[in-house]
């Protein structure tokens, strides 16, 4: 076996706590991305409880509406802004210069920038609590609501630019990393899958971030120094706020989804003893996805009346186009392939499914017709939930449970690992099923409370018992992580028998990543020394 | 097999602190496109542009009037155009490895964006309309107000690059820095133009 010498630095030593304040190793950054935004992602789970809770019977006074407006939107904004948007950064960060076989990113200062912008800017958003409540008209901050709220919204807007340069400069990191740092051998067309997906999340960030920056910078003039961007009033249009919004938000729902697509697609072929099918063909299903992401976004404008529905409707229904190439690689994948049920193939398969259902429902509201019916009702709550959790809170999961012996150098516990799954899995489709029927029986969304009357009771109990066996699902998980530290760091370099080439180092890696790195041929260096393929 | 670096694989042409630069103003790009685009859905919506028949008795009352100087902020554009060239001077010299016409190019350079800001700052002072006088204002004011502090953000960055400059620190070989400045400073120089020509030429 060949492999290339690399030179090894020295290292400073600094105490334990300085070290973690000032590092620019994206391996400890990935590591408190990580840390930081599963924080958050239990405050918002809270959040999400207390939801639950108020809506599980009708005429509910558990919260008042005010609280309720505020605990809803604080849910959306924690959840997308401080959880989802930044866990693939951690993901990205930890793995992708290990994946191409570099010793860190592009830009390491850059890089612990974007990482120490994000817990201001989440105390930020949250110190509305503080002051007269927090932001309180949804994630979406329609105008002209959003124009009238109170302080909390300022905060907001604030906290949210601020995590919008967080990922602008995150994903220019991302580019030149991926562009100039790769490997010998690693042509772009032999990136791992998981590089893939990150970079085309990264080019939607880039372009799309700044835009919803701009539309932030409006609502924060109109708000406070009288502009009229987006009142009728002053000449202004309230459209406006919802089309810049989308043109960013839409997008985003790609940079939510790509790179969990990203982390399936490592784990399918790993635990199938396949490669993945069709590599090329979910190459450019990724970036036909981002291409078409960018034209779609009227299509959460619909009953506005104000946007060219036969357009945004058709490219809606195009996009589900490469999603399908996708689904076909994974299904292609897994056809005859030596399949094992470990902890992150579970995840990786409730992705499968649960994605599917939140694909299929998606296309079905992209018909005009249908939209005009279900829009903002919980049918759509429903299909943004098999789909950022049925698909990206699975595939964070399934991610943890797989790279957790390369990050941390201990294995999880498969028993409680699969407790962890049934629960979660049970627990999410009598939380989120329900919200189908329900919308499709005229609930609308963001409501504080209902009347008995509406006959909406039982769906929303069995609903709201869900939600909390969701919250459940994540005690054995967090025994699980407990246990692990407890535990000796026993792990060797490539425990699953996997591809890429962050299994060739050791688990954890050294601070350079690299000792040597072996010849490249293909986007699975490591399948190819086991099944002795030089040349692919 | 030769020894690769892994970690620096400088290559030819771009180096890798110029491509992240370079992906750094096109997002620069798209959040002034946001703008860009507000103020035009606001064209496309008004019945007449500058949109009189928004402003209230009250404003009219107060003396407002939604018109823009044309001459000042004319020769101001000149000025800014003219300090594209000179920090594009101040790169040339660099490269020939003429430090002494990089101090002085970057200081011209810098004098001339302060000017702009100066001319800018007295040009909103003779404006009879405010940032809420109907959507003319509030995209004009946004529009040009964005673009004053991204000068002064390469002011700034020019008088690092002049600080750095006069200690030395740049090579006919090694002066990214300038070249980054320079780029930036372009960039500023054509969103003004793109701005004049909208908020000023457009009738």
């Amino acid at each position: 076996m060949t492999s290339i010498a690399i030179p090894r630095p020295a290292y400073a030593e600094r105490p334990r706590v300085l070290d973690w304040l000032m590092t620019v190793d994206h391996k400890k950054l990935g590591i408190l991305y990580l840390y930081t935004t599963l924080f958050f992602f239990a405050v918002g789970g809270i959040l999400a409880l207390l939801v639950r809770a108020q809506l599980a019977v009708a005429d509910n006074t558990f919260v008042n509406n005010d609280a309720y407006n505020q605990i809803f939107t604080m849910h959306a904004s924690a959840m997308l802004f401080l959880f989802i948007i930044p866990v693939w950064a951690g993901f990205g960060n930890y793995i992708v210069p290990l994946q191409i076989g570099a010793a860190d990113m592009a830009f390491p200062r850059i890089n612990a920038l974007s990482f120490w912008l994000i817990p201001p800017a989440g105390l930020l958003m949250f110190s509305g609590f503080l002051f007269g409540g927090a932001a309180d008209v949804g994630w979406t901050a329609y105008s002209p609501l959003a124009r009238s709220s109170g302080v909390g919204l300022d905060l907001w807007i604030i906290s949210v630019i601020i995590l919008g340069v967080s990922s602008t400069i995150g994903a220019a990191n991302f580019m030149v990393t991926m562009f100039r740092m790769r490997a010998p051998g690693m042509t772009m067309f032999r990136m791992p899958i998981f590089c893939w997906t990150m970079l085309v999340t990264a080019v939607l960030q880039l372009l799309a971030t700044p835009v919803l920056a701009s539309a932030l910078a409006m609502l924060y003039i109109d708000r406070n120094f009288g502009g009229s961007f987006f009142d009728p009033n002053g000449g202004g249009n309230a459209i406006l706020w919802q089309n810049i919004f989308w043109f960013y938000s839409h997008p985003a729902v790609y940079i939510m989804i790509l790179p969990g697509m990203g982390i399936i697609s490592e784990v399918l072929p790993v635990f199938a003893r396949k490669p993945l099918f069709g590599y090329k063909a979910f190459v450019f299903a990724t970036m036909g996805i981002g291409g078409l992401g960018f034209s779609v976004w009227a299509h959460h404008m619909f009953t506005t009346g104000a946007v060219l529905k036969p357009w945004f409707g058709f490219m809606t229904f195009m996009i589900g186009v490469p999603t399908g190439v996708k689904m076909f690689n994974w299904l292609g994948t897994l056809w005859r392939g030596s399949i094992t049920f470990e902890a992150p193939m579970l995840f990786a398969l409730g992705f499968l499914s649960m994605f599917l259902i939140g694909g299929i429902n998606g296309t079905f509201s992209a018909a005009v017709p249908v939209d005009f019916a279900i829009h903002d009702t919980y049918f759509v709550v429903a299909h943004i939930h098999y789909v950022l959790f049925g698909g990206a809170v699975f595939a964070v999961f399934a991610g943890l449970y797989y790279w957790f012996p390369k990050i941390w150098g201990r294995r999880l516990d498969e028993r409680l690992a699969r407790i962890h799954f049934a629960l979660q899995f049970i627990g999410f489709n009598l939380a989120f099923f329900p919200m189908h029927l329900l919308g499709l029986d005229g609930m609308p969304r963001r409501i504080a409370t209902y009347s008995e009357s509406s006959g909406w009771e039982t769906l929303n109990l069995i609903s709201t018992i869900g939600a909390f066996l969701i919250g459940v699902a994540m005690i054995p998980f967090i025994i699980n992580v407990v246990m692990a530290f407890l535990r000796p760091k026993d792990q060797p370099n490539d425990p699953w028998e996997a591809n890429t080439l962050e299994w060739w180092t050791t688990s954890p890696p050294p601070v350079h990543n690299f000792d040597s790195l072996p010849e490249v041929h293909s986007e699975r260096p490591l399948w190819d020394l086991r099944h002795g393929k030089a040349a692919h | 097999m030769a020894a690769h670096a892994v970690a620096t694989q400088e290559r030819q042409g771009l180096s890798n602190g110029m491509l992240g630069f370079i992906l750094f103003l096109a997002s620069e790009v798209m959040f002034f496109g946001g703008l860009f685009a507000a103020y035009f859905i606001a064209r496309a919506d008004a019945r007449e542009w500058p949109p009189v028949y928004l402003l209230t008795p009250e404003q009219v009352a107060a003396g407002v009037k939604l018109e823009v100087e044309f001459w000042l902020p004319f020769i101001a554009t000149l000025i800014l155009v003219t300090s594209s060239v000179t920090i594009q001077f101040a790169v040339f010299s660099i490269q020939r490895g003429n430090r002494s016409g990089l101090i002085r190019w970057t200081f011209v350079s810098i004098i001339l964006g302060l000017v702009f800001l100066v001319m800018q700052v007295y040009d909103y002072s003779q404006l009879h309309f405010g940032v809420g006088d109907t959507i003319y204002g509030t995209t004009f004011y946004t529009m040009t107000g964005f673009h004053g502090l991204h000068v002064l953000g390469g002011v700034i960055f020019m008088g690092i690059v002049l600080a750095r400059s006069l200690a030395g620190q740049f090579t006919a070989a090694n002066h990214e820095a300038v070249e980054a400045c320079s780029f930036y400073w372009h960039f500023v120089d054509v969103v003004w133009i793109a701005l004049f020509t909208t908020l000023y030429i457009i009738p």
